[in-house]
């Protein structure tokens, strides 16, 4: 057993560090408060690799495997959820849906320009009356000749107006449901029939778009399925599987960047003639912040480890949820304990904690609310103990 | 052609403490980085690529095993090749047997057209071993530079002083020391750094692979010995001044005054 990091992943590490603290850290308030990503932001990143960190290097990606990216995730989300929340939603389920179930022609024609940067992705799964029911869906797709004819709306798509290319979700045979009846497709943006709605204005993550879109009679070649046609379902969940694992990594920078701010303003911190460090409830609370945060790391870097030399298997599917479970929950009270040791402080606008709590929020919710995170956990161990969970 | 970059692997001074009692750094826990100007002697061998010569940047270093490391760096950062000197022989060195030992592996390579050294490193501060490389390779040297070009197969450099800067035009090869005024170096790519670990290697040659004379490298070989090092002691702390403009005017001419230093 060894818990070392190889040197290319330290030294990615320390390349991402830097280019968060230099290229990003000091744009992050601006970023909450203008409700967007500065487009040479995201430039930058791309230039340097960092819209493809997972994705093999034939495919134009870095080549950094789930590690790789989870290094990525924890150290953007030090400095601001918004721009790890756009690189997030492109790479980690956008593009992620055709690197692991896409023909070939797709990688080629689709991910590499993602990887590179060149092309913005989305994944558009969630409608307004389905979300952790993804079997709800209402957005249709008809055949016709060799084509599709796609019709419908989806909600909450993060990179949604921004997006280039998307993965869609869509029923092709409403008589089979989730298991059967949905079929994934690649859709560029480009094309004749997608328009984007209201843009929504969001309680944290401001920065990161998050948009209404709508298809109406767009046209999509059947080339452009992902998998096996009526295999959707099937690719949202394996893509959901993996994108958790870094929304636990990105839960983990979150909670260390509190952690950090927290010892620093206990230090300097003075009541009642010390630094209120010297308060045992101080500590107490430091304590629990790190304790929780070595858990977590342990955790997060597991379930990658076990992705790239493994594979998506049921037992990764498993670990995929608690990590999404446990590092929104721990980030949900380190980010707590952080506002509470830095009192009112914490409390002003001008300071990265309020920020950073309303950031935290959406952790808890997306990319599968803790609920279904539960139900998933427990399906999958009542499975493995013969019981069926319905 | 052919430009070699010479690098070290330094302790991140901005990270690093002095042990009081015996003078040394305490390197336990501080991370290595390249030296930063031998980052702007690397970029700058990658603008005169991306500026449309064709050109192999080798970086060559001399340390121990772990100066991997920062060649690794290098590597990611766009360096064709990469080159450690590294024997037991070496050790000790001071910046004499230092530029000897780079100087004997360059040779090692045969050709090359450019040296590029960083001004200077932030463990020593000595800005010598570029101009020392120099000596021994016996090519014109440039330092302090700030700005460079390759025209008509000569190097044209800004060389900066005190109060400006001065044009310099030298024949090939030539080695030019570099400061940081002259680029901001880049990140390195992200597909770089694992490419440079996975894909790339770094050759490493000891003293008897380049030939080296003992008498020439290692402590052994270094006309320079440290004696001791240690932080010098603090000044007395400073005085501020209060009162009006005048009052304090007045009092600083009387200070100055006293003290003969007006």
């Amino acid at each position: 057993m060894d818990f070392s990091f190889a040197p290319e992943y330290e030294l990615f590490r320390r390349m991402v560090r830097e280019f968060a603290q230099n290229e990003v850290a000091p744009l992050a308030e601006e970023i909450d408060r203008d409700e967007r990503v500065p487009w040479e932001t995201i430039k930058k990143a791309a230039k340097i690799g960092l819209f493809g960190v997972p994705f093999p290097q034939k495919y134009g990606g870095a080549g950094g495997g789930e590690i790789g990216y989870c290094i990525l995730m924890e150290e953007i989300n030090k400095v601001c959820a918004s721009t790890a929340t756009v690189i997030g939603a492109h790479t980690g389920i956008g593009a992620m849906a055709f690197y692991l179930d896409g023909t070939e022609e797709q990688k080629q024609k689709y991910l590499v320009p993602c990887a590179k940067g060149e092309y913005i992705a989305a994944f558009g799964l969630t409608e307004a009356n389905a979300g952790s029911d993804a079997a709800a869906i209402q957005t249709r797709a008809v055949r016709d000749g060799d084509d599709f004819i796609l019709n419908g709306s989806k909600i909450w798509i993060t990179n949604g107006d921004i997006a280039d290319v998307l993965t869609v979700f869509a029923v092709t045979d409403p008589a089979l449901g989730a298991r059967g009846g949905v079929t994934a497709f690649i859709v560029e943006t480009a094309w004749p029939g997608f328009r984007v709605g209201t843009k929504e204005t969001k309680m944290g993550i401001r920065g990161s778009s998050t948009a209404e879109i709508f298809f109406d009679d767009m046209r999509i070649p059947k080339e452009n399925v992902i998998g096996r046609f009526g295999a959707g379902f099937l690719t949202a969940l394996r893509t959901l599987d993996v994108g958790r694992v870094s929304l636990g990594a990105g839960c983990l920078g979150g909670s260390l960047a509190c952690l950090e701010m927290s010892l620093d303003f206990a230090k300097s911190r003075y009541q009642f003639g010390a630094p209120i460090a010297q308060k045992q409830a101080i500590q107490w609370m430091i304590a629990d912040m790190a304790t929780e945060i070595e858990a977590l790391r342990s955790l997060v870097y597991r379930a990658a480890w076990m992705l790239d030399t493994q594979g998506l298997t049921r037992e990764f599917s498993t670990i995929s949820a608690i990590c999404k479970l446990y590092g929104s929950e721990v980030l949900d009270r380190v980010v707590d304990k952080c506002l509470q040791i830095h009192g009112g402080m914490g409390y002003m606008k001008k300071f990265p904690v309020e920020r950073m709590y309303r950031d935290a929020r959406i952790c808890r919710i997306f990319e599968g609310t803790n609920e279904v995170q539960r139900l998933v956990i427990a399906t999958n161990l009542f499975r493995k103990a013969g019981l069926r969970i319905r | 052609m052919r430009i070699v970059v010479c690098l070290k692997q330094v302790p991140d001074t901005t990270e690093v403490k002095l042990d009081k009692r015996t003078g040394t750094l305490i390197r336990e826990g501080v991370p290595s980085i390249i030296n930063p100007e031998d980052k702007n002697a690397i970029e700058e061998a990658l603008k005169l690529r991306e500026a449309g010569l064709d050109v192999e940047i080798v970086v060559i270093s001399m340390g121990p095993p772990q100066a991997d490391a920062a060649l690794r760096e290098a590597l990611a950062m766009g360096a064709d090749r990469a080159i450690l000197l590294s024997d037991r022989a070496f050790a000790g060195s001071d910046t004499w047997a230092t530029a000897n030992a780079l100087g004997l592996g360059i040779q090692h390579l045969s050709d090359y057209d450019l040296v590029l050294c960083g001004r200077q490193a932030i463990d020593g501060d000595t800005a010598q071993v570029g101009p020392q490389l120099a000596e021994y390779l016996d090519i014109p040297q440039v330092t302090y530079v700030r700005e460079l070009a390759i025209i008509d197969g000569q190097v044209r450099a800004k060389r900066t002083l005190e109060d400006g800067y001065e044009e310099i035009e030298a024949p090939l090869p030539a080695l030019l020391t570099i400061t940081d005024q002259a680029n901001t170096p880049r990140y390195p790519h992200a597909a770089g750094i694992f490419r440079a670990y996975r894909e790339q290697e770094v050759e490493v040659w000891g003293a008897q692979d380049v030939n080296a004379d003992e008498d020439r490298i290692g402590l052994q070989g270094s006309p320079t010995q440290v004696k001791r090092s240690f932080a010098p002691e603090p000044k007395g702390a400073g005085e501020m001044l209060t009162g009006t403009d005048k009052e304090m005017v007045t009092s600083l001419v009387q200070r100055l005054r006293s003290k003969n230093l007006i």
